[in-house]
Order: structure tokens, then sequence, then C-alpha cells
């Protein structure tokens, strides 16, 4: 009963037709790639729309209020300066050391492959539940109803790190990788260890794509509003944190804060707050891939 | 004297790169121990939340409402919350990622390749509150045009937004198993006098299956664990219902609305966040982990 099926059985040998459906297809897939790059653009519209009107110097300079003519997003934009900052610090140390041991030291052994399991699979666990360890390990101490480091910056910052640590890893990996092998043998060739090849040779040429992922990363961190609203919770800033110990608001809580409001005014605040955070992630986008390009260019010579 | 000197040097050489070892092992340590912060945190504040509600009625109950009374423990009103979105969001993303995979990949040139793809990336980076804000002011209004009884809160328009959301996620990735499918089973398929859609549909898409099935399963578990943008969209009504126009409660929304609440520390009702957390944290973990092994398992080695 086996009986042959010819192939041409499945590809009609009607030449007209196949032409039809080609094309027709063809402009299938055209659609589905513009509904992205369309929705992006109604979204982007939609937000110049409702937030301009509300934008000004007295916007970016006035505490929340619950007045929405006089609120303004100050506290919330030099939480996420303060927070971007410190989140930088602590990750990029450490993931760029995690980066230069699995690259450059790790034996090809099981505890290696842990790592680097275990790092891909940190990338795809939901901020949330980074939100949820850091309220219980950093805020308070797991379940003791006292405060450890309580609702500050440095909790919400030591969050942020660890959230955005697998980014910083897997970019840092890529540029050392990146590095042509004969720099590291030249080296060694005039007498360096390993530890001065790394110095002197393989960080200097990575750095440009190291800073590159280091941007993205902090651009992913300043987006984040679930794992930040879990640390700090809603708070009315009328002040600016002075110091790490302080509490603070970010730009995406601000926002949320008053998307959530059912009044109109309130809406075109969150509008402008939009605006105010998609320019800062515009901007640092704009600088990495200023970077990656002059990188890019500097090593073809 | 200079040779003392010299092995003196070459000595504290070898010490600081041998401390620096260390130091870098220490690092990428960091890594494991987080997972391990994450899996006992959840474990140890869930314990907790266990010693005073069964698993089995957590797991199986159909009322989820820990803080009015009389209260209840189920959360599967939860799970079916955020299933629904999720399911309205893949139905929008996967078919729409993965023609667009294939019209990057097969299709467009490569000046047109160079500038639909930034555009994509800036798609994938645009902070999730702003999604929400999106799909309430925006799409919400928009749909009520068509479904006259649509709630101002409600699954659908979180759904669709959402689906929008991981179109880059599935276009990048099925993007990247498209182009490892070597160039030689194209164009045999051309000599065979296939047309660009046949070869497109019937020899790369076959080819690259594996990578493309894994980047479903990684953006449906993106979807899962997707937070702000259900809490401003979706509401906060957990019911097992699957009428799409009415609200629903994500697992995530449940946990940011707790949050905002200020619950008194090591009282059940701030453990039931760390439980809701377990279950959406193993969720999201095995359909990772699927993705991963779909991806080494059956890749193909042309």
């Amino acid at each position: 009963m086996n009986e042959y099926k010819p192939v041409a059985g499945s590809v009609s040998p009607n030449r007209k037709r196949r032409k039809i459906i080609g094309t027709s297809v063809y402009f299938v897939f055209l659609i589905s790639t513009l509904v992205g790059i369309v929705s992006l653009g109604v979204l982007i519209f939609d937000v110049l729309d409702k937030g301009i009107p509300w934008l000004n110097w007295q916007f970016l300079t006035d505490y929340p209020s619950r007045k929405p003519e006089e609120a303004g997003l100050y506290s919330a934009l030099i939480g996420t300066i303060w927070l971007m900052f410190m989140t930088a610090l602590l990750t990029v140390p450490i993931g760029v050391g995690a980066a230069i041991y699995l690259e450059e030291y790790a034996p090809r052994n099981f505890f290696t492959k842990v790592i680097e399991i275990n790092v891909s699979n940190l990338a795809g666990v939901p901020s949330i539940v980074y939100g949820l360890l850091g309220m219980s390990l950093f805020v308070y101490y797991l379940g003791s109803s006292e405060q450890f480091l309580g609702r500050t910056l440095l909790a919400g910052a030591l969050t942020l790190a660890l959230l955005v640590l697998p980014i910083v890893i897997m970019a840092s990996r890529e540029a050392i990788r990146a590095v042509p092998d004969s720099y590291r043998q030249g080296a060694y060739a005039m007498g360096a260890d390993k530890w001065q090849v790394i110095k002197g040779v393989v960080l200097p040429s990575a750095l440009p794509g190291i800073l590159t992922g280091t941007i993205l990363a902090m651009s992913r961190a300043i987006g984040e509003a679930a794992p930040v609203i879990a640390i700090s919770a809603l708070v009315y800033m009328t002040f600016i944190p002075a110091h790490p110990m302080e509490r603070f608001t970010v730009l995406p809580i601000q926002i949320y804060n008053w998307v959530a409001r059912p009044q109109e005014e309130f809406r075109g605040l969150a509008a402008a707050g939009i605006i105010v955070l998609l320019a800062i992630l515009l901007t640092m986008n704009a600088i990495a891939v200023v970077l990656r390009n002059k990188y890019q260019t500097r090593s073809e010579e | 004297m200079a040779q003392i000197l010299d092995s003196r040097r070459k000595f504290w050489i070898r010490v600081e790169g041998s401390i620096v070892k260390w130091l870098f092992m220490a690092c990428a340590s960091v890594s494991i121990l987080t997972t391990i912060g994450i899996l006992v945190t959840l474990l140890y504040q869930g314990y907790g939340f266990f010693n005073e509600v069964s698993p089995w009625e957590f797991l199986t109950g159909t009322r989820w409402t820990p803080i009015l009374k009389p209260r209840s423990y189920g959360v599967l009103p939860l799970v079916s919350g955020t299933l629904l979105v999720t399911v309205i969001a893949a139905m929008v993303a996967l078919p729409v990622g993965l023609m667009t995979a294939i019209f990057l990949s097969e299709y467009a040139a490569d000046n047109v390749r160079r500038i639909i793809k930034p555009i994509l990336e800036i798609l994938a980076g645009i902070p999730t509150v702003v999604y929400g804000y999106f799909a309430l002011t925006f799409v919400t209004p928009l749909l009520q045009n068509i479904f006259n009884d649509l709630l101002v809160f409600n699954a659908l328009s979180a759904g669709i937004v959402m689906g929008v959301m991981i179109i880059p996620m599935v276009s990048s990735l099925s993007e990247d198993a498209m182009i490892s499918v070597p160039r030689n089973l194209r164009e045999a398929a051309y000599a065979l006098g296939a047309t660009r859609y046949e070869v497109s549909l019937r020899v790369v898409v076959p080819a690259a299956l594996s990578g493309i099935i894994a980047a479903f399963i990684i953006a449906i578990s993106r979807a899962i664990g997707e937070t702000m943008l259900v809490t401003i969209a979706a509401g906060a009504t957990p019911r097992m219902a699957l009428n799409p126009l009415e609200g629903v409660q994500t697992m995530t929304a449940y946990i940011v609305q707790l949050s905002l609440g200020e619950a008194p520390v090591g009282s059940l009702e701030y453990n039931t966040i760390f439980a809701v957390g377990l279950v959406l944290f193993c969720m999201t973990l095995l359909m990772n982990l699927l993705g991963f092994w779909i991806v080494r398992r059956f890749r193909e080695a042309y």
C-alpha cells in the first residue's frame, strides 16, 4: 500500500497559480513585518500628541502634586539617575569579572557548565521575581519584620544589579571573545603571564564592547518598574534622596502612578513622563550605537 | 642582585595573578548565589504560607480572595488570568513574528534589513509601563468601538499589546535559526524549480523548526512573567473567566497589587505573594529550560 507520491504532487505544476500565490504570500509577509513598525509609530505619535502640551521646564523641576498643573517628576528623575549609577557601579565589576573568568580561566568542566546554563536561565526569570528576592533579602531579612536595608536606594540598586547581571555577563563575554587570539599570543610571546595579558591586552581591546553592553543593560534597568515597586512601594516623594540609604522613586513608577488615575490630566502627565523616559533611553542607545560603530571601524584598520 | 629583584617581581606577579583568578571565580559564583537566593526566598516564605494553607487547596482552589473575607486561597484564577492574556499575546506574536522573520531572512534586501532590525530593537527596548499606558489609553478605547461591552480593564487589549511587545523576540530568535540554515539547501530547492515562497515555507522553515519552536517557547515564557502591562491594562479582578472582554488578574499583577499596600511582613497575606511567585518562577523556569533543551537537542548539524 506504500503508494509513491511524487513531490510535484504537493507543488502545483501550474506556474501562473504558483506565481500568484508567491506574490500574495510576499505581501502577507511584508504586512506582518509592518505590524511591529506601525505599532511603534502609532505608540510614539500617541505619546507625543498627548504628552507635549504638558512638557515644560517646570514639569522637570517640580515635585509630584495632587494638582496636575503643578505636578512634576523631579524626584523621580533624580531617583532614576541615582539608581542607574549605583546599579552600574555594583553590577559592572562583578559582571566583567564573571565574564573574564568564563572566557579566560574557566576549565571545561561541570562547574563551568552549571554557571553558563544558570546565567542564561537567570536572564529569563521574570523581573518581579527579582523584586520578591530584593524585598525579602535586602529590604527585610527574609521573614523577619525588622528592616535590613529598608526601602532604600541601596536595596533597589542591589536588586536591579542582580537583575541585569546576566545581561552584563553575556555582553562582556561576547566582547572578550571578539578580541583576536593573536593579540593574546603576541603578549605571551613577550613574556607576560595570564593576568598581565588580560589586564594589558584583552580588557583594553574589549572595553568598548563591554561599555556598549553595560549601557544597554542600564537602559533595561531604568525602564523596569515591577521589581522597583516591590522595593520602594508607591511613595509620595517631595524631596530628593541625598544618600543611598534614603527612600526613592523612579520614572517608571511615577508614570505608573499617573496612568493609574482616572482623570484625563494625569494621563497627559503620564505621556509627558513617558517622553522624558524614552528620551533618556534613546540617548543611551545612541551612545551605545556610536561606541559600537567607532569600535568596529577601529578594529578593521 | 638584579636577578633576585627580577625573580621577586615575578613572584608577586604570580601571586597577583592567582588572587585575581579567585576573585573572578567569586564574581562568576554570584550568578549561582542569585539563583540560590531566589529559591531560598521563595521556598522559605512559601513554607510560611503552606504551613497555614494546604498546597492542595492552593493549587486546585478556584477562588482567590486572600484579602477579602471569606478568605480563600485557590491560585487557579490567577493562573487562568495569566494564561488567557498569554494565549491572546501568542496568537498575535507567533504568526506575526514568524512571518516577520521569514521576510527578514528570505525576502528583504540587505539595506531593508538594516533599517527594519533596529526599529524592531527599539520596539523591544520600550519599557513595559509604556506599553501598559498604550494598552489602557489607546488600544482599549479603539477596541471599544468594535466590542460594545469591552470593559475599561480587559484581557483582550492587554494581550494584543503584549503580543506586539514580544514580536521582536519571536522574530529575532526565529530569524537567527533561519539564517543558520545553509545556503545550499535553498539553492538545491531553487534548482528544482521551487519559487521563493516554496523555498521559505517548505525548506527553510522546516529546517529551522527547532529554533523557531524554541523562540516561541521563550517568548511565551516572557509573556507569562510580564508585569506592568497587565497590572495597568488587565485589571485586578481574579476570576476563572475565559471572556477576554472582561478584566482578569494575573499572577504578576497580584504580586504588584500586594507590594503596593503595606502588608505586615511575615503575615499570611504577605506570604501569599511568595507562594504565587513560586508558581510563576516554576512555570517560566520550565518553559525556559524546555526552550534551551530544544535548541540544543534538535539543533540540525549540517
